[in-house]
């Protein structure tokens, strides 16, 4: 995914709404959760990711065989009774990698979300709130970041540091998490600048200031409110984004490695063997990509409910 | 208006080949127009019944709160309502003896410009940004009369000056974000008068300027008047804006018409229970200290119109008979119509 | 304008020198043993450590090996890496064929994404529109190589209309494919974009305006909605021309291209990091570059910016 996607997204995610007193009988949020209720494509992204999430934390729910067993006599086999999604050419359970690869790919995608969000947010609090110096201090710092694309950045780190074989899980996902978010924050922390530029001239901001309200609590109480809905728009497609590129990392050989799973590893192991057997490639994809639009249609939903012209 | 005045505006646009010709001057007549808003939450009847004439030379204004119905007759007469969520279950609107909404969809298309044009209330967001204002006004002769674009460009400038945009020549290049809405304005009446229509409907051209802009672009409107005897329609909730320049005012509420009279008669005395409570509401300098008059209540959901007279809730007048009989909007004076049961009452104090 | 250029071309050099110091400081500056894997799978005996770091200057402080690599790179030299082979030297070879590559990219991503786009928002809610919204979520949920091994697989192996790999003749027939791969995710956000600018400038104002003046159905789509639609979609065309530069590299790796992609590939495949970091610099070069023309294309082409 390229940055340009990230900026169309926003594009799409469009400004915030100039309301927003918590008078009106009907608060932007409660007006934009009774539409989110309304929408299916919530329901069934909902639905996916609560279901991948189990996934992730509970595996065992699922199957019970190991996902690092390898039965090498029964290697390619097709889908059947042993292994419902059949086995990969070094004799892993299919199906059981699909599951346990869940954990990987949803850890290294919420994760790297949330750091991303936390960072991102404060930044671009920073630079647009309190402009002047800090504002173009700030900017210069983020469009450095910027530069540098989220899979050239992951491509860099990730190369120079390679995992061993003696890499622990956390360690392995933590690498890939700290990669992106590193180069991942700006794009949220441009995305909230814009948005508290566009929410600080409101009437109510201002009125808040000659109440003499401090800088915090007109941050906390009225910007950020206000503000938040496209970077939440962003975030949560982002999260897609992220754990398709951690997909195409591994793919490249460079992400996740042994002992950690994910659907990126399943795929990149599955391409020696696809000309003979395309059914490994398959369903660790159809997984990822179910995942991946599960998030983008929670995003597109969101932003319905935000947005006051598509009612 | 004269018969010479009418036969020359007649001759004039014979000339430029317009099949539409006002019998003895009358140029629109709207009969008993309804339009409703089909919507998922119900149907909202925002015009109920309304009809009017409007001759040469003549200018009507339309007077009413939000929700009136005023800018919805206007766009109904100028064909740009959307047809869904919008339906016209009933009504005609004759121009010159045509009526416009059995009219083939080209042949009106081809009304609009030529023959009734419209000037809308934020000239900011109605002009297209990203091109020149010349290029816009000069699209009207571009596209109904063929011209080319030099010529046409040469017109779009003549019809700034016209306007009173000074520096037309060099300003017909800008767009219209350089320049200020008094002046956004002017473009948008030059762009309407362009082909010399026969009616000009200007939809709350002021509300969005400063009161001495206001005062400018209405003095506008009439001098285009008079100059090309155009019918004017002037939709408004500003009082103060509409005494100088019209003739007639029609008072909407609740999309029907509810009083009907002269300019300074309406203003004068009232004959309708909410057109006294308008004028007895503007702020007056000789009434320091005094409590701000308003009509109580608001105007009513056009999806549940109250029965009987659609003003009653709000009416200090109303009695039974208010709540359970519509008023017919009828003659109480000489060029007096009133939708009242005791609009002779009202009329005489 | 030109103060619009002159300000855009200052901005731009701190964010140049920030975003190469990052780069480089990753590589170099972070704890690590930069010659990891040049012997193989066991770390290297210390004498040739010691005399890797000499040779290279490891052992200065890093703000003079910063300042060496930026005063190598404005000569023009990225370095040599382990095989010998200069770097810029082999850039040069292999960047027309990636330019290429992302070429036709943008011209599947310019004439498919807007056609649809257009087509989906002028009959919004209806079956194309809810055709062109499936497919390119779809398109967008799918990683990269995932499309490109598929349709490798598909044309190229099962059905084979195209060659499955390009190798070193990179024709334009031979690309067809791999441009198709690399502009798929770029197509569906190209659509979209189209089509929620044009579903948007429908219910603007000044369409209304353009009807008041008798103006056609055709020629209210076609010129005044189009012009204000295709604003911003040209401008994310272009900033993803930078982005695709970069993206490359999965697509040039499938379908074995001898681009910049695959020589970043290669690089690191052999752990060699000169060959890496030279790439990447050069990627994200060529990124900033393009973003800055895309930037000033869109202060042209929106009157509202460019006349101020």
């Amino acid at each position: 995914m390229t940055e340009a996607s990230t900026i169309a997204v926003g594009a799409e995610a469009g400004a915030p709404t100039a309301g927003g007193s918590a008078d009106e009988g009907r608060s932007l949020a409660s007006d934009a959760w009774r539409q989110l209720k309304r929408n299916p494509i919530f329901w069934v992204s909902i639905t996916l990711i609560v279901l991948f999430i189990v996934m992730a934390a509970v595996p065992q729910l699922f199957t019970n065989v190991d996902p690092n067993a390898a039965v090498l006599k029964s290697a390619r086999e097709r889908p059947g009774a042993d292994a419902w999604f059949g086995r990969d050419i070094q004799g892993y359970d299919i199906y059981s990698r699909t599951i346990y690869g869940a954990r990987a790919s949803i850890l290294v995608g919420v994760l790297t979300t949330v750091v991303t969000v936390i960072i991102g947010v404060t930044m671009g609090v920073l630079a647009g709130y309190y402009g002047g110096w800090l504002d173009s201090l700030v900017s210069r710092i983020t469009d450095m970041f910027f530069a540098i694309p989220l899979l050239l950045g992951g491509i860099l780190f990730m190369s120079t540091f390679p995992n061993d074989e003696n890499s622990r899980y956390l360690v392995v996902v933590g690498k890939v998490v700290l990669v992106m978010a590193v180069f991942g924050w700006p794009s949220i922390a441009r995305l909230m600048r814009s948005s508290v530029l566009q929410v600080k001239p409101n009437d109510y901001v201002q009125a808040a200031r000659a109440l003499g309200a401090s800088p915090w609590r007109i941050i906390r109480a009225h910007v950020m409110p206000n503000a938040l809905a496209p970077v939440i728009v962003v975030s949560t497609i982002n999260l897609g984004v992220f754990i398709t590129v951690e997909a195409t990392l591994s793919f490249l050989g460079i992400g996740l490695t042994p002992p950690a799973v994910s659907w990126g590893v399943a795929i990149s192991d599955a391409l020696v063997a696809l000309r003979t057997t395309p059914h490994i490639l398959l369903f660790p994809s159809l997984f990822l990509s179910l995942a991946v639009l599960a998030f983008i249609m929670l995003g597109d939903a969101v932003r319905d409910a935000f947005d006051p012209k598509s009612r | 208006m004269t018969t010479t005045e009418t036969t020359s505006r007649h001759r004039a646009k014979t000339a430029t080949g317009s099949e539409y010709h006002p019998q003895d001057g009358l140029l629109l007549e709207v009969d008993d127009l309804h339009v409703e808003f089909h919507t998922a939450d119900g149907i909202a009847k925002a015009i109920n019944g309304v009809s009017f004439d409007l001759y040469e030379g003549e200018t009507l204004a339309i007077l009413g709160e939000s929700g009136s119905g005023k800018s919805v007759t206007a766009q109904a007469i100028m064909g740009i309502l959307d047809v869904p969520p919008a339906v016209v279950p009933k009504g005609q609107i004759r121009y010159c003896g045509h009526d416009l909404l059995t009219m083939p969809a080209d042949q009106r298309r081809r009304t609009r410009g030529p023959e009734i044009s419209m000037v809308f209330q934020d000239a900011l967001s109605s002009l297209n940004p990203v091109f020149p204002v010349g290029w816009q006004i000069a699209e009207m002769f571009r596209i109904h009369r063929g011209m080319n674009r030099s010529d046409s460009l040469e017109r779009a400038v003549k019809l700034m000056q016209r306007v009173q945009i000074p520096a037309a020549k060099e300003r017909v290049k800008a767009y219209p974000h350089q320049f200020s809405g008094g002046m956004r304005q002017r473009i948008m009446i030059a762009m309407a008068i362009a082909l010399d229509p026969a009616v000009l409907i200007a939809d709350e051209p002021t509300t969005a300027l400063d009161v001495t802009v206001q005062a400018q672009i209405m003095a506008l409107l009439q001098e285009l008047q008079e100059e090309r005897q155009m019918g004017l329609i002037l939709i408004t909730h500003d009082l103060g804006v509409v005494a100088d320049v019209a003739d007639k005012i029609a008072v909407m509420y609740a999309g029907r018409i509810v009083e009907r009279a002269d300019v300074y008669d309406l203003y004068r005395q009232p004959a309708h229970p909410y057109t006294k409570g308008l004028l007895e509401s503007i702020p007056r300098l000789d009434q320091k200290g005094q409590q701000l008059a308003a009509i109580g209540g608001l105007p009513p959901n056009l999806m549940r119109i109250p029965a009987g007279c659609a003003f009653n809730p709000r009416c200090k007048f109303a009695q039974d008979v208010c709540r359970e009989d519509r008023p017919a909007l009828r003659l109480v004076a000489p060029g007096r119509e009133s939708a009242c049961h005791f609009a002779e009452e009202v009329l005489n104090g | 304008m030109y103060k619009y250029i002159l300000r855009r071309l200052i901005q731009m050099i701190p964010v140049l020198l920030g975003a190469t110091f990052i780069i480089f400081a990753m590589v170099y500056a972070l704890p690590g043993d930069p010659t990891i894997g040049l012997c193989g799978e066991r770390p290297c005996p210390a004498a040739f450590v010691a005399n890797f770091r000499e040779k290279h200057g490891l052992n200065d402080p890093l703000h003079v090996r910063y300042l060496t690599y930026m005063g190598n790179l404005l000569q023009g030299d990225l370095g040599t890496n382990f095989r010998d082979i200069k770097v810029v030297d082999e850039l040069a070879q292999r960047y027309p064929v990636t330019t290429k590559l992302a070429a036709m990219a943008i011209v599947f991503e310019t004439v498919i994404g807007i056609v649809a786009g257009v087509l989906a928002g002028i009959r919004k809610g209806k079956f194309i529109d809810n055709l062109v919204l499936v497919s390119t979520l779809f398109v967008i949920s799918v990683p990269v190589f995932v499309i490109g091994v598929s349709l490798q697989y598909t044309f190229g192996l099962k059905w084979p209309i195209f060659p499955a790999t390009v190798g070193s003749d990179a024709t334009v027939y031979r690309l067809v494919l791999p441009a198709f791969v690399l502009g798929s995710a770029s197509i569906a956000y190209a659509a979209r974009l189209t089509r929620t600018n044009l579903v948007e400038n429908l219910r603007a104002d000044y369409l209304r305006t353009a009807v008041a003046k008798g103006m056609s159905r055709p020629r209210m789509l076609g010129v005044h909605a189009l012009r204000n639609s295709l604003i911003p979609v040209v401008t994310f065309i272009g900033a993803d021309f930078g982005g695709l530069l970069g993206g490359a590299i999965v697509t040039e790796r499938i379908f074995n291209i001898q681009g910049v992609g695959g020589f970043l590939f290669t690089g690191i495949r052999n752990r060699d990091p000169v060959s890496v970091v030279g790439t990447v610099t050069i990627l994200v070069l060529v990124f900033l570059v393009v973003n800055l023309l895309v930037d000033l294309l869109y202060g042209v082409l929106d009157p509202r910016i460019s006349h101020d």
